[in-house]
């Protein structure tokens, strides 16, 4: 790592400095854009306590739920984690804190994190669960509430092509948390399927520009699929 | 007879309009894309980050990179964009969609939905449907009338934890189609050959019956 070329050749490299107790921003929906790599090197660390921001917590055995093998996960902030047995039972024994937020809460705190705003109002969740012991202010006889902004000690984030300066784009709907997450990190590192020549990426077309990334690497990719469906 | 699914989806699809941006949530809404009137082009909104979602790919176009919000394969169609999740969630939050339908487990006369939690089991989470009843202003509610014990959905007060407050002003059921005004549900038609009678005996809320309820027709 020199200057701005920020690939680095190893998981173990790409994770340096990775310790317990930590907040971990991770991008993907479901299975689609997940860093699975990156994931499963935090799983071969054995990192503990560690607090996950990620719209959902994988399945078992694949993506984040590989993390609750070995109980790496305290506290996991998610919209939706339903897809997990294993999720259920750490839950209910108490081994592990989960705080449900909106989806679209979830997306903003995180692009509030990367962007220097503190906090924000929105109007979801007002008069819902979610509002509890959050301030509320009126505006325009609307009601709204105070959702503060999340940022990460890392951030893990699966691109589709970078090149040595840090800059990323993603492919098709495995975009989603993964340029929020990478905002929102003090250390970004970006797995990604192809690492191409300095040039070769159209400057108006980056989706991630390479301030946001600290660290780059290529990687291979399983890439599972939830729900297989297919027309008729 | 109370409405199949595909007769809810069916009813639903007449609102759609030419031009329209719609968010279609998981299970009798989604069948609603089957329904689209002759004449009429509409653009499916995915909050995951997808507008023009198009038909599940055959076996040659499966992608795992393109996928709905319901995590299924999916196509985008000719006109689509894919953005991030908050690009997504600002054009929902900032009232950009045309029309929204969703599921849920109860409703009431002030317009709240109750639609992800019930004390007890397991909460699983409210994924984008908070933001979504939050930041539409024209959303279309479709459920059973009644719980399979028969219990009315239709409420003077949801019992369940709320996903939104005072956001809903439409509901369909298998038995009725309704509207929410001035803290009562408005009658405004009727399943075929299903009763005032039976309806009002389903609905625990103030229901409202103008003079002329006229029955659906498929």
């Amino acid at each position: 790592m020199a200057g701005f070329d920020k690939r680095v050749s190893t998981y173990a490299e790409a994770l340096d400095g990775l310790q317990d107790g930590m907040t971990v921003l991770a991008g993907g929906f479901g299975l689609c854009g997940i860093p699975e790599n990156l994931i499963a090197e935090i799983r071969r660390r054995g990192t503990r306590g560690l607090t996950v921001v990620s719209n959902n917590c994988g399945v078992d055995g694949f993506g984040l739920g590989v993390l609750l093998e070995d109980r790496q996960i305290r506290k996991m902030i998610a919209s939706y984690v339903g897809e997990n047995a294993l999720f259920e039972k750490q839950l209910l024994d108490g081994d592990l804190e989960v705080e449900l937020t909106p989806q679209g809460t979830l997306a903003e705190k995180l692009r509030a994190g990367g962007a220097g705003i503190p906090a924000f109002f929105t109007a979801t969740g007002y008069g819902t669960p979610v509002a509890e012991g959050k301030e509320v202010r009126e505006f325009d006889g609307r009601h709204y509430i105070l959702e503060h902004a999340i940022s990460g000690d890392f951030a893990i984030v699966k691109g589709w092509k970078a090149d040595h300066y840090g800059n990323v784009v993603y492919r098709h709907t495995a975009q989603n948390f993964n340029p929020l997450a990478a905002a929102a990190g003090r250390i970004t590192v970006v797995e990604v399927e192809e690492i191409v020549e300095p040039g070769e990426l159209e400057p108006s077309q980056i989706h991630t520009p390479g301030i946001y990334v600290d660290r780059i690497i290529c990687g291979t990719f399983e890439k599972r699929i939830e729900k297989r469906t297919l027309r008729g | 007879m109370a409405l199949s699914r595909e007769q809810m989806a069916q009813r639903i699809a007449r609102e759609l309009q030419d031009g329209y941006y719609v968010n279609l949530g998981i299970g009798i809404p989604t069948l609603v894309a089957n329904y689209v009137p002759e004449g009429v082009e509409v653009m499916l909104q995915s909050e995951n980050g997808l507008l023009g979602m198009g038909a599940f790919p055959t076996e040659a176009e499966l992608d795992p990179d393109m996928i709905n919000a319901g995590k299924q394969t999916v196509t985008a169609r000719t006109g689509a964009s894919i953005f991030d999740s908050a690009e997504s969630f600002a054009m929902i939050r900032g009232g950009h969609v045309d029309l929204t339908v969703l599921g849920a487990f109860e409703v009431d006369v002030q317009g709240n939905i109750a639609s992800w939690m019930i004390p007890g089991k397991l909460v699983k989470g409210m994924g984008g449907a908070m933001d979504l009843v939050a930041g539409a202003e024209n959303i279309i509610v479709v459920m059973t009338h009644a719980s399979k014990n028969g219990e009315s959905k239709l409420l003077p007060r949801c019992s369940l934890p709320l996903t939104g407050a005072g956001c809903i002003k439409r509901v369909l059921t298998d038995l009725a189609y309704l509207e929410i005004e001035n803290g009562a549900f408005v009658l405004r038609e009727r399943a075929p050959g299903v009763s005032v009678e039976e309806i009002r005996s389903k609905t625990a809320g103030e229901l409202v019956v103008p003079d002329e309820v006229p029955e659906m027709t498929f």
